[in-house]
This record gives structure tokens, C-alpha cells and sequence, in this order.
């Protein structure tokens, strides 16, 4: 690759632990994974980092890279960004500003809510949807996997995204600016550190889609701050009311679950769907033009939204139940009444993309057309001998994939252990009548 | 040597709205492999998907052929009737002789025929009444 930082990816695989079986090639939404020799190979190209390997492998070989929690000092000054996904994480916990108290003893200086970016992300979704001309439907940019998912399979849809940047983009910015305001101290000495239950996030912070540079300096999982995160929540007592400085509203911490978006905004019309698979079927009736009248669309790539994320501890159900009941202890503010015109204005260009989304050109058999008829012809040729049982022995996901995969040149057709059975079996039958012909 | 032409026919079942949409779906899965333009795909889509249904709520069953030349596309199809008797008026939009039944799960707002038109570059339909209807849509490439 000429460009290095084009496909990297959070998701990986370690070889020592996988053992070849076929549990991620069968479950990967955009056929990603191929098995050969023995183990298991991601192709870049086409990986959308959703995660889904990483929750089927039994021997744990897929995991998600994050940073440590020690690269937060390699800044001076150091914020965290909690997921809202976050809350759902701890049982019995009073108020949701405990954690905000618990990061700080982790090491950081102060806290800014993702929630709260999500609450400016709202109000721009909602003046978005006024502007002449907006496309509908409009769809949420807040998922990284299901842009990416858009990119590959369904580019027709790209012009429908609505051109805003994540809420934990945009609380970065706002947090560094409200604390060199504050602090009176340069930008480059503050770093801001997304805690996250997902991975593609930090894919989104290595390689942005729709601008260039991250605002976040860095993704550290939940998994790996949730041990000593609830040991010291265990010792912390909530702060009086007036001090928990807990700046997001409901609404904006509901963004942890499906449908929290277009809640938050107050759209009538608009569908929220999650699971990787569920959201493909329904960009596929938005591409089909079967969803007209539909305003907008939130896809997110894990069921249950955020808060099923394949980097947090709890139960997606569990998680999402007690986000629920934490909403009743905050503030029943709408988002156009907690975040005021002022601040809209100040980070209105940072909170917008600044470069078109571009499609992602992985699943075409060939560049040329003539070239990919022929190749499409020899496909159909070669899936027809294949015994079409999709059982994954061969290392391609299915026998369509095998065929193309024989077609560019990445397989051969014995990697069928069903035509290689043919063929051992021909053979043998040779050997037998070349033997008996040579007797004496 | 003569350029590669694909050809596919996909089979409808009349009233199997458990199947309804495959071959749609199938034609739109081989466009994209084929690295088609993914407006032309989407338009394509649109309108094979329009007349799948088509199929399965008005017609006794038929099919639907793809023809890819590497300048132009052709979706033919064909079924067994019953055959529309005044085609003047079923492309109209907002005409429509859906049952209640098939209104109820959200089809029959007579925009199937107006919606293919709309969406290929040729259009034309021939039908008899008692024998069946043929439509051929084409889409330049």
C-alpha cells in the first residue's frame, strides 16, 4: 500500500491463540475473512471493524487495539471523554458524576461528556434537517462501522449522510477550547482521551472519514479501566448537588442506546436500527427507494447501540436497562435548551466534516467492465461445480466467495474438500486401472 | 472474439411474499460485484424491485431476465398473466387494482409502473389479457 495509514485497523487477530475454525468467516457483514494454512487472515480492504469476529471467537484470537491508559501522560494536561455507554457499565451507582470523580483519581484533569457533544451534535442534526434541499432520508454519521459499511456496500447512500462530525469529536474540540480558555495554556498541551466501548472509534481517531485529523489523542477501552474503575466507585460518595458539574442531559446520555439519537432530536419519522446485519437489510430498502416519507435514519452497527459495544464489561441488556433508569436522575433539559447559540456558533465549522465521503471500491470484481463480465461468467461456471453447502472448510465464507476467490486468483479450487475428494477419489480409481493394466 | 454478455433469469412466484424481493436483490448484489456505476445500480434496483412485486401481487408468476453488455443493460421480464387490460391506465400514477389484503402491508399505491419508467432509460410494456404481460426496461451504461 502506498499510503500505510489508509486501512489501519483496530481489529486484529492474534495468530498464536486462533485455530482456523470458521465462527468469524461466517459471521463477518462484509466477508472479510478468509482461512488459510491453518488461521485466520482479515483483508484490510474491506474490514469495517464492528467487531463481530471479536465477540464469536471462542479462543479470543480477534481483539480490538486501544491505547493504555498510561498514554495520557505523555500530555500535561489530560481530559477524559466517558462514552455515555460508560454509565450503564456499574451497578448501584448514585449519580452518574461518580464517574466523572473516578476518572479524576485515575489521572485526569478534568471530564468532559461525550453526552454533552452528543447534545451540540443534536441541535445541528435538527438545524440540518430545516435546510432546503436536505436529503432524506438524512443519516446519522455517528456510527464509524456503519460508515464504513455505507462506503463499501450501499456509495449511493453517502450523499444522504448528514455531514457532521461524531459527538466525541466534537466534544474533544470543545473540551480543549474551554480548557485553554480557562487554563490559559496552549492546545498542544492538552490531550483528550475518548473511553470507549467500541472499536472502530479508534480506527475513527487513526483515519477520520469525512475530515482529516482526530481532535482525540487517543482510545482507551472500558474493558481495561473497568476493574479499577469500579474499586474506586465503591469508595466514592456522590458530590452534593450543586457541585456534580454534570453538564449533558438526558437526553443527550440516552445516545448510548438504539433510537437515542433521533429521540434526542425530536424526529418524527425516523427509524433506528441496530446490528450490523439489521442495518444492511434496511440501508438495502432505503437504496430501494421503499422507505419515501422516512426523515431519518440512525444505524448502529451493535445491538443495542453503543452500550452492546464489544469493548464494555455489562450485559447489553443489563447495561441498557440501568442507562434508562439514570436518566430519571438528570436534568429533563432538551438539548436546543442546554446548549446555547453562542457555543453552536463557536464550534460550528469544527463541528462539520470537511471532506466528501468517498465510496470504497472492494467488492467489484474488476475496474473494467468487460473484464469483470468475464470474470462474473467464469464465477458462475465455477460455483456451479461447488457443492454450494457455504461450510467455510475451503476458508472462503461461502462457495460464491470461493468462486470469486478462484476467479482473482486467491484460491484454488481443491481448497474444496469436497472436489478434492472427487479428485483423490478419480485418482485412486486410476491408479487402480493403471495397476491392473500393468500386471504380469 | 465478441464481448462478454451476462445473462441471468431469475424465476417470480405469484403470491410468495416469502420469496418476494430475492431476485431484486440478487440482480442488485451482481451489479455491484460487476463494479456498476452505483447510480445506475440504485436506479436499477428501484425499478426490478417494483416490478418483482408487480409479480408477486398482480401477475400468476414469470421471470426476470438480466442482459449486462458492457454499454447497456436490460431487464426484461415477462409473466403469465393475467395481463393488464387498459395499460394507459395502469401507468398512470396513483393507479392502482391492489386487493385491500396487499394495501395493508403497504403495496399497491400505483406508482409500480410510473416508478420503472421513471427509472429506465427505455421503457415498454405489451400485454394481453388472459395471456400475460411483458415489460423491457434498458438503462445506458
Amino acid at each position: 500500500m502506498n499510503n500505510p495509514k489508509k486501512y489501519y485497523h483496530s481489529v486484529r487477530l492474534d495468530k498464536e491463540k486462533c485455530v482456523g475454525c470458521t465462527n468469524c468467516l461466517k459471521r463477518c457483514p462484509t466477508e472479510a475473512i478468509r482461512v488459510h494454512s491453518g488461521r485466520a487472515h482479515i483483508i484490510d480492504e474491506r474490514c469495517i471493524d464492528c467487531g463481530e469476529c471479536i465477540r464469536v471467537c471462542a479462543y479470543h484470537a480477534k481483539e480490538a487495539t486501544t491505547d493504555s491508559l498510561d498514554i495520557i501522560h505523555n500530555y500535561p494536561y489530560k481530559i477524559a471523554l466517558p462514552a455515555p455507554a460508560l454509565y450503564g457499565q456499574f451497578r448501584n451507582l448514585p449519580h452518574v458524576s461518580c464517574v466523572h470523580q473516578a476518572l479524576k483519581l485515575m489521572g485526569f484533569n478534568a471530564v468532559h461528556d461525550v453526552a454533552l457533544g452528543a447534545d451540540i451534535v443534536t441541535r445541528a442534526v435538527q438545524e440540518r434537517l430545516k435546510q432546503p434541499g436536505c436529503p432524506r432520508p438524512l443519516i446519522s454519521s455517528s456510527c464509524p462501522v456503519v460508515l464504513r459499511l455505507i462506503q463499501i456496500r450501499f456509495p449511493e447512500l453517502l450523499e444522504n449522510v448528514v455531514d457532521l462530525r461524531s459527538p466525541m469529536e466534537v466534544a474533544a474540540t470543545h473540551a480543549r477550547k474551554e480548557f485553554c480558555r480557562a487554563h490559559d495554556v496552549d492546545p498542544s498541551e492538552v490531550g483528550c482521551f475518548f473511553i470507549t466501548p467500541c472499536a472502530a472509534k479508534m480506527t475513527a481517531i487513526r483515519n477520520p472519514i469525512g475530515h482529516e485529523t482526530s481532535a482525540v489523542n487517543g482510545a482507551i477501552s472500558i474493558l481495561d479501566i473497568y476493574g479499577v474503575m469500579s474499586g474506586l466507585l465503591r469508595k466514592i460518595q456522590p458530590l452534593p448537588e450543586g457541585e456534580r458539574g454534570f453538564r449533558a442531559t438526558a437526553l443527550g446520555v440516552g445516545w448510548a442506546r438504539t433510537g437515542g439519537e433521533a429521540t434526542a432530536a425530536g424526529i418524527e419519522n425516523a427509524l433506528a436500527v441496530d446490528g450490523i446485519e439489521h442495518v444492511a437489510r434496511a440501508l438495502e430498502e432505503i437504496e430501494n427507494d421503499k422507505l419515501s416519507g422516512l426523515s431519518f435514519f440512525e444505524g448502529l452497527s451493535c445491538v443495542g447501540g453503543c452500550v452492546g459495544g464489544p469493548l464494555v464489561f455489562e450485559n447489553v441488556f443489563i447495561a441498557r436497562n440501568r442507562i434508562r433508569e439514570l436518566l430519571f436522575r438528570l436534568p429533563r433539559l432538551k438539548p436546543e435548551e442546554n446548549i446555547s447559540d453562542e457555543v453552536m456558533h463557536e464550534l460550528w465549522h469544527d463541528l462539520h466534516m470537511n471532506r466528501s465521503i468517498q465510496p470504497v471500491q472492494v467488492m467489484r470484481l474488476d475496474e473494467d467492465l468487460q473484464k469483470a463480465l468475464e470474470k462474473m461468467d467464469r464465477v458462475e461456471e465455477i460455483r456451479r461445480r461447488l457443492p454450494g453447502l457455504d461450510c467455510g472448510s475451503c476458508g472462503a465464507p461461502s462457495c460464491q466467495a470461493l468462486a470469486e476467490d478462484i476467479v482473482q486468483g486467491y484460491a484454488h479450487e481443491l481448497d474444496c474438500l469436497f472436489l478434492l475428494k472427487a479428485r483423490v477419489r478419480d485418482m485412486a480409481k486410476q491408479m487402480v486401472e493403471l495397476s491392473d493394466s500393468t500386471r504380469v | 472474439m465478441g464481448a462478454i454478455t451476462l445473462k441471468e433469469s431469475y424465476p417470480v412466484e405469484a403470491g410468495d411474499f416469502s420469496t418476494a424481493g430475492e431476485a431484486s436483490g440478487k440482480i442488485k448484489r451482481v451489479l455491484k460485484k460487476l463494479g456498476i456505476d452505483s447510480a445506475i445500480v440504485r436506479r436499477v434496483a428501484v425499478a426490478a424491485y417494483e416490478v418483482e412485486l408487480n409479480l408477486v401481487i398482480h401477475s400468476m408468476g414469470g421471470h426476470m431476465d438480466l442482459i449486462v453488455e458492457p454499454d447497456y443493460l436490460q431487464l426484461n421480464v415477462h409473466d403469465r398473466g393475467p395481463g393488464i387490460p387498459d395499460v394507459d391506465l395502469a401507468m398512470r400514477e396513483g393507479y392502482s387494482t391492489a386487493s385491500d389484503d396487499v394495501r395493508t402491508m403497504g403495496f399497491g399505491a400505483g406508482m409500480g409502473l410510473p416508478n420503472m419508467r421513471r427509472n429506465a432509460n427505455d421503457f415498454s410494456i405489451r400485454s394481453t389479457v388472459g395471456v400475460g404481460t411483458d415489460i423491457e426496461m434498458g438503462f445506458k451504461l
